[in-house]
């Protein structure tokens, strides 16, 4: 029994911080501590910075240009860099698409991919769900039908997040009806700029453009961008959705969280004194404080048991429904810290760079919107009660 | 990062296991729970020919030194056989606050005694009115030309009824709930003035309200410094409620499993229970709020002998409000996946389930160390 870091973890820690202290950018570090918008260009920068340091593909070989970083160094990374306010990394690409090509792909398609993926050349997009397969995802119906050298696809994705930013898109697509739902899917990688794919944004609850529906019309892809074997899909998607589920509980984003939250009620005042005094307040953020030490030690047994190698099982979707549950209930208390402030939806104070009175707190202005849009935690990925059934099954045996 | 025991540990770990199998089917527990003793005085016996009542002691007591991990290995295994000896009470406090506080000749006279289980320990710490604060102290000693008269009650002394040895606090000066002020005193129960009113409790095992009149005590009854016993007993309850984390992680071990097994088993509607999305999202619940609590009971073994501090109290706080938490939902939860069954005594599902609860109210349940965390929450 040995919860300490080894002394080699401790020096890998300093480095992740002397990094982080001289190349993350104050403009970027600030938007993300403060729940401000990030644009496409904020998101890229950044990308830049990390793939100059050689740490932007955690998942990846070193001979395809990633970085053997072990469970414990992964754990580090994202514990600091969620103190330090690093963008959420956009997985799809790195950390979704890629270790799917790596396993499963051609030799050409790793040449072509892994490359643009590194570089921030292609900006990936994940297209899975679709209007009537949501949780019941092998029910898709997108269609690809063999013509030639290509396929001809046909259907509809939803929930396509930052598709609007993407040129490249992963789908699950149905290369044959004959046959069990699972046995007829196929994983097919499409350059978002072949005709007859069209983008329309969803504005989510909190007025965000975050996701798209994404529309295929006589869509013509060469049979090269085909993963793997034809109908094998599912198997390649289910060993995505494995790197999915892992960082899902988001520790270290509730720990920022957290920080933020108990400061925000050091500053708002009820009966004349800070928030954070008042006795009912206080044990709310002390019950979400301590249920979230819990889960981090969770996580940090899962991590220690994998950290020989490989992808934690379904002990990961269990952390998963605790760890949104306790970040959306930080998100809750955030909210309800600013009282009357969390009506006012003022929308110019998202931007970092607005230069007028704060109507509140300066912080106060996202914290509603924030409430709503992390509602999307216990959705996706899987939405909680997906994530209990297999626990049930993997686990339990029921 | 390592959370896997040592090799010792595991060994440790795994002797109890086999004797507490061996030795504690849910029957003979029945009737351990319902002679005088209110346990099995051969169970304790082979605890001791074990050496696992000296584990926490040092090698000249026949122990090796054991810290919050060894307790946590012996008293997990001590909750799934629901087991009524007093470890709690006499080894981890009562051998805890002699050897913490106690000067050299009255650690000659009991601790061996102790760590051998020969001499039986037990401690009030708490009175009528003291809730869960065992700062709130007014029982009184007051010095005489002999030593002390003591006078109060101390509440729920479990395993009072039977111990050799009662280890109480009292207010030698200060407001009745100052931390400063407070002593202790060790004495027989036989003593003069010491009344014992004796009652079971509602998980199985024995304990005891003690009245205190005008009860004289030689100077050599004190633990200690007079009036310095408040940090000693606040951290020996730290080790304690370390101890009984671990305790109640093999509690719900054995209600988890039992309710799995239930599920599998029981048929209703022509299908195993099991079958139904409602029980089996509830059932990873159950074995949610395990993995939670065992967290914390690892995360309390790691600072139960560690320094005192803000910390330390922070860890404990927080520990024994997620094992009241997840203790009282697996209870219900598992009481309810049972239905009727987990109504009857004669099932062993029903004993886990007041062990949890009962475990709640032992040093303070979640809404009480929420509290206290509360107040150490720090904003950095």
């Amino acid at each position: 029994m040995n919860m300490n870091y080894t002394a080699e973890e401790l020096a890998f820690r300093d480095e992740v911080r002397a990094f982080l202290d001289e190349k993350l950018p104050a403009d970027i570090a600030a938007k993300v501590k403060g729940f401000r918008r990030l644009s496409k260009e904020d998101h890229q920068r950044w990308q830049k910075i990390l793939s100059e340091q050689g740490w932007y593909a955690t998942h990846w070989p070193e001979e395809y240009g990633g970085v053997k970083w072990t469970p414990v160094q992964k754990h580090i990374w994202d514990e600091e860099s969620c103190r330090y306010g690093v963008p959420r990394s956009i997985p799809f690409g790195v950390n979704m698409v890629a270790p799917v090509i790596i396993k499963f792909g051609s030799e050409e398609q790793k040449q072509t991919y892994l490359p643009r993926i590194l570089s921030g050349e292609d900006w990936w997009c994940q297209g899975y769900s679709e209007p009537g397969a949501g949780s019941d995802l092998a029910s898709l119906k997108t269609r690809a039908v063999r013509d030639g050298d290509h396929y001809i696809v046909n259907g509809q994705k939803t929930w396509t997040t930052l598709g609007q930013h993407a040129n490249m898109i992963f789908c699950l697509v149905r290369t044959n009806t004959e046959v069990k739902n699972q046995e007829g899917i196929s994983f097919l990688l499409i350059d978002m700029n072949t005709p007859g794919i069209t983008v329309r944004p969803i504005i989510t609850l909190d007025g965000e453009h975050e996701v798209n529906e994404v529309f295929f019309e006589d869509v013509k892809v060469p049979v090269e961008n085909l993963v793997g074997e034809e109908d094998k899909g599912w198997t390649y998607a289910k060993f995505l959705l494995t790197y999915e589920r892992t960082g899902l509980a988001g520790i270290g984003l509730s720990k920022a969280a957290l920080t933020h939250l108990k400061q925000l009620a050091s500053r708002r005042l009820k009966n004349g004194r800070p928030l954070i005094e008042d006795p009912s307040f206080s044990q709310r953020i002390a019950k979400v404080e301590i249920d979230l030490t819990a889960a981090a030690i969770s996580n940090l047994r899962i991590i220690a048991s994998v950290e020989g190698g490989g992808v934690p099982g379904a002990e990961s979707s269990m952390l998963k429904v605790k760890g949104t549950e306790i970040r959306q209930a930080i998100n809750d208390l955030a909210r309800r810290a600013i009282g009357p402030y969390a009506l006012p939806f003022v929308e110019e104070e998202l931007d970092l760079d607005y230069d007028g009175e704060f109507l509140s707190d300066e912080n106060a202005a996202p914290l509603s919107a924030q409430y709503f849009n992390n509602r999307k935690l216990s959705i996706f990925g899987g939405s909680n009660e997906i994530q209990k059934n297999i626990v049930s099954k993997m686990i339990l045996g029921l | 990062m390592d959370f896997r025991l040592n090799e010792e540990q595991q060994m440790l770990q795994d002797t109890v296991a086999r004797l507490v199998r061996g030795e504690y089917s849910f029957e003979k527990r029945l009737e351990f729970s319902e002679t005088d003793l209110g346990f099995s005085a051969d169970f304790w016996r082979q605890l001791s020919e074990l050496g696992l009542t000296a584990v926490p002691f040092s090698e000249e007591l026949g122990g090796f030194g054991g810290g919050g991990v060894e307790v946590q290995s012996v008293m997990a295994e001590l909750g799934r056989g629901l087991c009524l000896e007093p470890y709690l009470q006499s080894i981890i406090l009562g051998g805890g606050l002699i050897g913490q506080a106690g000067n050299d000749s009255q650690k000659e006279n009991w601790l061996a005694g102790i760590a051998s289980g020969e001499l039986k320990a037990a401690v009030g710490l708490q009175e009528p009115q003291s809730y869960y604060d065992l700062n709130n102290v007014e029982t009184r000693a007051e010095k005489n030309g002999e030593g002390y008269v003591l006078n109060g009650r101390k509440a729920v002394v479990i395993g009072g009824h039977c111990a050799d040895l009662i280890i109480v606090s009292a207010r030698t000066s200060g407001d009745s709930d100052s931390a400063d002020g407070i002593s202790l005193f060790a004495l027989s129960p036989d003593t003069d003035g010491v009344e014992r009113r004796t009652y079971p409790t509602i998980d199985g095992a024995k304990g005891c309200d003690i009245t205190l009149n005008n009860v004289q005590v030689g100077a050599d009854a004190l633990l200690g410094e007079e009036g310095q016993a408040g940090g000693v007993i606040e951290y020996q309850a730290g080790r304690a409620i370390a101890a009984l984390c671990a305790e109640a992680v093999g509690v719900m071990e054995m209600a988890n499993e039992l309710t799995l097994d239930y599920l599998k088993q029981r048929k209703q509607f022509g299908v195993p229970i099991g079958r139904f999305q409602v029980l089996q999202h509830r059932m990873v619940d159950m074995m949610s709020e395990l993995e939670q609590a065992r967290s914390m009971a690892i995360l309390a073994a790691s600072v139960a002998d560690g320094e005192q501090g803000d910390e330390r109290r922070r860890v404990l706080a927080a520990a024994k409000n997620v094992i009241g938490r997840a203790g009282q939902f697996i209870s219900e939860a598992g009481i309810q996946s049972h239905g009727g069954i987990g109504m009857t005594w004669e099932y062993n599902f029903a004993h886990y389930a007041k062990r949890l609860i009962a475990i709640n109210h032992q040093l303070g349940d979640d809404d009480f160390h929420l509290e206290r965390y509360a107040a150490l929450l720090q904003v950095s």
